[in-house]
C-alpha cells in the first residue's frame, strides 16, 4: 500500500459548533465547564464572550479545534441570526434534566437547526444537571429514545461535577469530517481577503 | 414584564445594528426591536420566497431556479469600498470575526457605447482603452497628483488649494477630455451627477483616494463584498451587541410607543410587555410622522435582475460594478449595476444577480434603466421596486428619539457610515472614536470564562 503523505503531518482542524436550548439550561456552564475545567454555581445570564474555543487531541496526530457560539442575547426572544447557523458544523442542544418543559424547547432548537443549519451538522442532545438526579422529570430513557428517532447524538451531563462533559465533547469530535475538511483545504482556495491585514510590497518581501 | 434600558433601538438595518453594537460596547443596556421576523430591515439579504413574495405577490416563487437557500438578494445594492469607513469599523469592532469578505472582481465604466475596467492606478491609466494615447497621458499625471499630494508640501500642491479651487479648474489644468472627467468624476470619485464640478475640490479629491487607496489594497477592484450577501453585515453588528449585552426581539411590532409629560421618548409597549428607556434610535418606518422625503422628493428605482450568464464585456467577472455616467445616456443621475454570483455565495450555482438603480427622473422610470438592460443582456427574470427616501425632521434633540435616513442610492456605504457616525454624536454629545475591541480571548476573562 502507498503511503499517504499527508499522514505524515499533523492533522488540525477547526469546526464552529453551536449551543442552543432555553435559559438556565446550562449551556454557558458546560462550555466553561469543557474550556476551563470549573463551574460557578451563581452565574449571571451569558454576557460578553460568546465566542470561545477549545481543542481536543484526538490521537498522536490529530487535534480538533472547536469555535465554541454561544446564544448571547439573542436566545431569550428567540431572536437568532442565520450568522449564527451559517457554516456550523456541530451543535450542542441543552436541557436539563429537572425541568420537564426544558427537553420541548430543545427540540424546538433542534427543529430550527433542521431547517437553518447545513444538512449534515452533527447535533447532540444534552441533559445536563445529572447531579440533581433526585430532582428528575425527563428518564434518561426518553430522551434517549427521541434522539435515537432523530438522528441525534445523546449525553447526559453535569456541568457542576464534570461528569460526562468530556466524553461528550470527544464523541462529537469524532464525528467531524475530518478528512473531507481538509481535502477541500487542500483543493481550493476560498480566495477571501483578509480585513485586519494590510497587504503592503514590503512586508510580503520581508523574509523575517 | 417590564424592563428598563438605556436604549430602545427600532430596527435591525445596518445603521441601526452598528449603532447598537457600538452602545453595548459602551456598557449601554440595549433592547433592540425589530417588526419584522428576519434581521436587516432594508438592508437585508432575502431568499426568493422571501423575495417574491414582497415584490410579485401574484407569482410565488417555485423553485424554478433551484433550492430557495442558495439565495440571498440584497435589496439595497452597495459595496465596500476597502479602505472606506465600514471596513475601519468592522476592523475595530472585529465583527470581521462572524463574516468573510472576498472581492469584487471588476469596476467597469460605459463610455461611447461599450464598457471597460475603470483605470485605478498610473499603471492602469497607460493600458486603458478609455483613453488614448495623450490623454493616458495626462490622466497619469492627473492621478500622479492625487496620489503625491500632501497639505504640508507646497510642491506636491502644483499651486492649487482644495478648499477654494474647484475641480473643473483641476481638469482643465490637466488638460483632461470631458469623457476622461466623466469616468474619474462617476466612477472614481462616484458622485452620481455632475454638480461637484463647481464646487471647492476637496470633497472629490477624498473621493479619488479613497478609490485609489481602496484598489491599491487588494488589486482586482476598490470594492469588496461579504460572502452570504450585505444580509450579514447587520446580522453580524447585531452579534457584537448581544455578545455585550444587548436584548433582541424579532417579529415584534410595537403596539404604542410611551412618552413622558413633557414629549420625550420614555419607552414601547409590545406582546411582551412594556420596555422603557430614555433614548430611541429607530429606522424611518418606526416613526412616519417625524420623517420626510428628502430634498426633490427624490425616488429610486431598483431592478433585481436574475441572469444565467456572465455580463458581456467583463471577462466574466463572477462579479462587478459598472457605472453609467449621466452625461453618457443624456441623463441627470448615474445608472448603477451591481453583479454578484455564485461566487460570493449568494445564489445558485451558474447564476448572477444584477441590480441596477438610478434616481428616478421620467414618469416613465422603467424605460429609464434601458441602457443598463443592453448593458447585462438577456434575463431570466426582472423584480421591479420604486422606493422614496425619507430623513428625519428633527435631529431629536427635543423627543430623544434619533432617526436613521433611508440608504440612498450610492454605490457605496460611505454615507450609511456617515449617518451612524452623526446619529452617535447626537445620542452620546461626543465624536466616534474607534477603539479596537478586546480579543476573544480577553473578551473570555472578563466574562470569568477563561
Amino acid at each position: 500500500m502507498s503511503t499517504d503523505i499527508a499522514s505524515d503531518e499533523h492533522k488540525f482542524v477547526q469546526f464552529k459548533l453551536v449551543l442552543l436550548g432555553e435559559s438556565a439550561v446550562g449551556k454557558s456552564s458546560i462550555v466553561q465547564r469543557f474550556v476551563k475545567d470549573s463551574f460557578n454555581d451563581f452565574k449571571e445570564s451569558t454576557i460578553g464572550a460568546a465566542f470561545l474555543t477549545q481543542t481536543i487531541d484526538l490521537d498522536s496526530d490529530t487535534t480538533v479545534k472547536f469555535e465554541i457560539w454561544d446564544t448571547a442575547g439573542q436566545e431569550r426572544y428567540r431572536s437568532l441570526a442565520s450568522i449564527y447557523y451559517r457554516n456550523a458544523q456541530s451543535a450542542l442542544v441543552v436541557y436539563d434534566i429537572t425541568q420537564k418543559a426544558s427537553l420541548d424547547k430543545a427540540k424546538y432548537w433542534i427543529k430550527e437547526l433542521q431547517k437553518q443549519a447545513s444538512n449534515n451538522i452533527v447535533i447532540a442532545l444534552v441533559g445536563n444537571k445529572t447531579d440533581l438526579e433526585e430532582e428528575r422529570q425527563i428518564p434518561t430513557e426518553e430522551a434517549q429514545a427521541f434522539a435515537n428517532e432523530a438522528g441525534l447524538l445523546f449525553f447526559e451531563v453535569s456541568a457542576k461535577s464534570g461528569k460526562g462533559i468530556k466524553e461528550c465533547f470527544r464523541e462529537i469530535a469524532l464525528k467531524m469530517p475530518i478528512e473531507e475538511t481538509l481535502k477541500r483545504r487542500r483543493d481550493r482556495k476560498r480566495g477571501t481577503v483578509d480585513l485586519n491585514k494590510r497587504p503592503s510590497t514590503n512586508e510580503q518581501q520581508c523574509a523575517c | 414584564m417590564e424592563e428598563n434600558y438605556d436604549v430602545i433601538v427600532l430596527g435591525t438595518g445596518l445603521t441601526e445594528c452598528i449603532l447598537s453594537g457600538l452602545l453595548s460596547i459602551e456598557g449601554k443596556k440595549v433592547l433592540h426591536i425589530d417588526k419584522q421576523e428576519y434581521y436587516g430591515g432594508e438592508s437585508a439579504s432575502l431568499n426568493l420566497t422571501q423575495l417574491y413574495s414582497k415584490f410579485k405577490p401574484s407569482k410565488p416563487y417555485k423553485g424554478q431556479y433551484g433550492k430557495d437557500r442558495d439565495w440571498l438578494v440584497d435589496l439595497i445594492p452597495k459595496f465596500l469600498m476597502a479602505n472606506g469607513e465600514l471596513t475601519n469599523i468592522l476592523v475595530h469592532t472585529d465583527v470581521t470575526r462572524y463574516m468573510e469578505f472576498k472581492q469584487i472582481s471588476g469596476s467597469f465604466v460605459y463610455r461611447d457605447g461599450v464598457i471597460a475596467k475603470v483605470p485605478g492606478s498610473t499603471t492602469e491609466a497607460i493600458s486603458s482603452p478609455l483613453m488614448g494615447f495623450f490623454e493616458k497621458r495626462r490622466m497619469r499625471n492627473f492621478l500622479q497628483f492625487i496620489v503625491d499630494y500632501q497639505e504640508d508640501d507646497p510642491n506636491s500642491k502644483h499651486g492649487f488649494d482644495l478648499d477654494k479651487d474647484t475641480m473643473e479648474q483641476i481638469y482643465t489644468h490637466y488638460g483632461l477630455q470631458p469623457g476622461t472627467r466623466d469616468f474619474i468624476g462617476h466612477a472614481m470619485a462616484l458622485h452620481s451627477n455632475d454638480s461637484y464640478l463647481d464646487k471647492p475640490a476637496r470633497d472629490t479629491y477624498n473621493r479619488i483616494n479613497l478609490y485609489v487607496t481602496s484598489m491599491a489594497r487588494y488589486g482586482k477592484s476598490p470594492y469588496i463584498y461579504p460572502l452570504y450577501g450585505l444580509g450579514e453585515l447587520p446580522q453580524g453588528f447585531a452579534r457584537l451587541s448581544a455578545i455585550y449585552g444587548g436584548t433582541f426581539m424579532l417579529d415584534t411590532p410595537i403596539d404604542e410607543y410611551l412618552w413622558t409629560e413633557d414629549g420625550k421618548f420614555a419607552g414601547v409597549k409590545t406582546k411582551e410587555g412594556v420596555a422603557k428607556a430614555p433614548i430611541c434610535i429607530a429606522d424611518p418606518t418606526y416613526f412616519p410622522e417625524k420623517v420626510t422625503t428628502v430634498s426633490g422628493d427624490q425616488k429610486v428605482i431598483r431592478a433585481i435582475c436574475i441572469l444565467d450568464h456572465a455580463i458581456p464585456n467583463t471577462n466574466d467577472a463572477d462579479s462587478a460594478q459598472i457605472i453609467i455616467p449621466q452625461n453618457q445616456v443624456g441623463r441627470k443621475n448615474d445608472i448603477y449595476i451591481a453583479v454578484i454570483s455564485g461566487a460570493h455565495n449568494i445564489c445558485a450555482k451558474g447564476y448572477y444577480v444584477a441590480i441596477i438603480s438610478t434616481i428616478i427622473e421620467t414618469d416613465k422610470p422603467h424605460l429609464e434603466l434601458e441602457p443598463a438592460f443592453k448593458i447585462i443582456g438577456p434575463t431570466k427574470d426582472v423584480l421591479m421596486s420604486i422606493s422614496q427616501l425619507y430623513e428625519p425632521k428633527e435631529s431629536g434633540a427635543k423627543d430623544n428619539v434619533y432617526i436613521s435616513k433611508s440608504y440612498d442610492p450610492s454605490s457605496h456605504f460611505e454615507s450609511t457610515t456617515d449617518d451612524v457616525k452623526d446619529i452617535y454624536k447626537r445620542v452620546t454629545g461626543h465624536d466616534l472614536v474607534l477603539k479596537q475591541r478586546k480579543t476573544a480571548q480577553e473578551e473570555a476573562e472578563l466574562a470569568g470564562l477563561s
